[in-house]
């Protein structure tokens, strides 16, 4: 029963909320699409003008633009292959009856809140240094040559490096999903005779569905934007086999100083995870209430 | 639930989830054994047991200068927390209380905004941090901070706001009770665990934020991101100091987000899932 002056004070409530908002999403929008019509370099300033879609001809048919859509794919979609599946099933082992369960959850969900450039140095330096990571102390243990992961896989690396900090997100909710599991429903199927892997397929998995297509969604948003995690080991390299196409639109922009190359490739950036969220939304759609 | 469980199988399960807890949280652990070696210890191959010397630790803060990052990193995430809390109390509220026909669409809007690249708006972002002067400094830096998680307050204040019965509120009104007497009287002891929930998962998010915190600083409002950052080349730190400065600059958050695993499901889950 919202009298008209509550309405009234309501709407001064949820004013600055959305226009900051609105302001936010708009005006940088737009400015990155009107730069990308603009010739533009911060070091040459004298060049100026309307580009048409030179701009987009440039960075689209760069050779390291379509690297970059292939290897931004390969880390989301690895790092989903990863973390879902291990997330699946450390969540499913750890909602059995153990012993310190507090403590084995604090310890899986540990690596979700370390900062990302202190994940990657500590796996680079610690973890898989050719020299002294722990990796090659294991492969000279049974004999085996220490590899450089990366320069050898530097893609591989970095993939597993998020998936890292990622898996502890995924498996905390399918864990906070599993657990409102109803355990009736459980036994029932128990005292039905099912199995452990048909209580698995039909009983389980179809529960945790929902948790499942949200860890996607969310993880994505985040995936596309990986930064730091090859800022800090690879740099993109060698040549640009672990650029993805944040860093590639960083490159353009503070290395190579193209306002205009990299507001292109911002474009690109919105439409590509346009249709990502549409794909993914539509999905959730049926999920969401 | 009397389920029967040997205890054979239920050690089996806890082996199992002990091992499987121990190797996730192993390079967190690894760094923190490798804090308290002495440089020769550290690149000296597998070892788990350090000579436990400070050294480290006192070298970082005095060498290093990591007071100034790491009160940055305070101040630029309990800063754009509560300004996020200021704008977006206010709106979660009136959405919860006052709903309109359009509430459920602005919020999945707001939901969208997250969806935007990062890397999209880099150009303009930075070109209008040249412009106005913003670059390096706490003002810019705590401003999109506040703007890139401010759906997130919003949208986990607003679940949390929703399950405040509205009853209560017609029974004060019923009684007189004057719209702020109302918010602050009968309304404000109900939202203050959900608020307090809220601000530690942005705190978590702000302080760990690894995008615009290394693009927009160099030293003056650099936070611990950037700082750690910059140590990516060989030169500067080394393992053991560079362990010490890791350990520092995620104790506080890592302590802060084993009390809030609740918390964070339903914040980053847009409290779809509880």
């Amino acid at each position: 029963m919202a009298t008209r002056q509550t309405a009234t004070i309501a709407r001064f409530m949820r004013l600055p909320a959305i226009l900051l908002l609105l302001v936010w999403m708009i005006v940088p929008l737009a400015m990155t699409l009107y730069f990308s019509f603009r010739y533009y370099n911060l070091l040459n300033p004298a060049a100026g003008g309307w580009a048409g879609l030179e701009n987009y001809q440039y960075f689209l048919t760069d050779p390291a633009f379509w690297q970059a859509i292939r290897n931004t794919l390969a880390i989301v979609l690895g790092v989903l292959a990863i973390t879902v599946a291990g997330g699946i099933g450390i969540a499913l082992l750890i909602d059995q009856p153990i012993f310190g369960q507090g403590i084995v959850r604090i310890l899986v969900i540990s690596p979700f809140f370390v900062m990302p450039p202190v994940a990657a140095l500590v796996w680079k330096n610690m973890i898989l240094h050719p020299g002294y990571g722990v990796a090659a102390d294991i492969a000279k243990f049974f004999g085996a040559q220490p590899v450089d992961w990366f320069a050898s896989y530097p893609l591989f690396s970095i993939i597993v490096i998020v998936a890292w900090q990622w898996l502890p997100f995924a498996t905390l909710i399918l864990l906070t999903s599993l657990q409102s599991l109803d355990g009736e429903q459980k036994e029932a199927a128990e005292m039905d005779g099912a199995g452990i892997w048909s209580r698995f397929w039909h009983l389980t998995l179809p529960h945790m569905a929902r948790a499942i297509t949200i860890v996607i969604l969310i993880q994505t948003i985040f995936l596309l934007g990986v930064y730091a995690e090859i800022l800090v080991t690879t740099n993109g390299g060698p040549g640009y086999a672990s650029t993805n196409l944040p860093f590639l639109i960083y490159r353009a922009a503070r290395l190579s100083n193209d306002v205009g190359g990299a507001a292109a490739g911002g474009i690109v950036a919105v439409v590509l995870a346009n249709i990502v969220a549409i794909f993914l939304m539509r999905a959730v759609g049926k999920n969401l209430d | 639930m009397a389920r029967a469980v040997s205890t054979r199988t239920r050690l089996g399960y806890t082996a199992a989830a002990w091992i499987v807890a121990l190797l996730i949280a192993f390079p967190i652990v690894y760094a923190l054994v490798t804090s308290f070696k002495t440089e020769q210890e550290a690149i000296a191959g597998f070892d788990l047991i350090p000579s436990f010397t400070l050294e480290s630790y006192r070298a970082v803060q005095s060498q290093n200068d990591y007071f100034r990052p790491f009160m940055n990193s305070v101040i630029l995430a309990v800063g754009s927390t509560l300004l996020g809390l200021l704008v977006g109390i206010p709106a979660a509220w009136a959405m919860a209380f006052s709903p309109t026909k359009r509430t459920k669409d602005v919020l999945m809007w707001m939901l969208s905004t997250k969806m935007m690249p990062a890397a999209a708006v880099l150009v303009p972002i930075y070109l209008m941090f040249i412009w106005f002067g913003l670059l390096d400094t706490h003002l810019g830096i705590t401003v999109v901070l506040m703007l890139i998680n401010l759906p997130i307050i919003v949208w986990m204040l607003y679940t949390y706001f929703r399950e405040i019965p509205g009853e209560i509120l017609e029974a004060a009104r019923m009684d007189g009770a004057s719209l702020w007497g109302e918010i602050w009287h009968v309304l404000t002891p109900m939202a203050i665990p959900g608020i307090a929930s809220t601000m530690l998962l942005n705190i978590i998010l702000a302080w760990n934020e690894s995008f615009w915190t290394i693009l927009l600083t160099t030293t003056n409002a650099a936070p611990l991101t950037a700082f750690i950052a910059s140590f990516s080349s060989p030169q500067g730190l080394f393992w053991a100091k560079l362990s010490a400065a890791s350990v520092m600059a995620i104790a506080p958050i890592l302590i802060m987000g084993w009390f809030s695993q609740k918390q964070l499901v339903r914040g980053l889950t847009f409290g779809a899932v509880k």
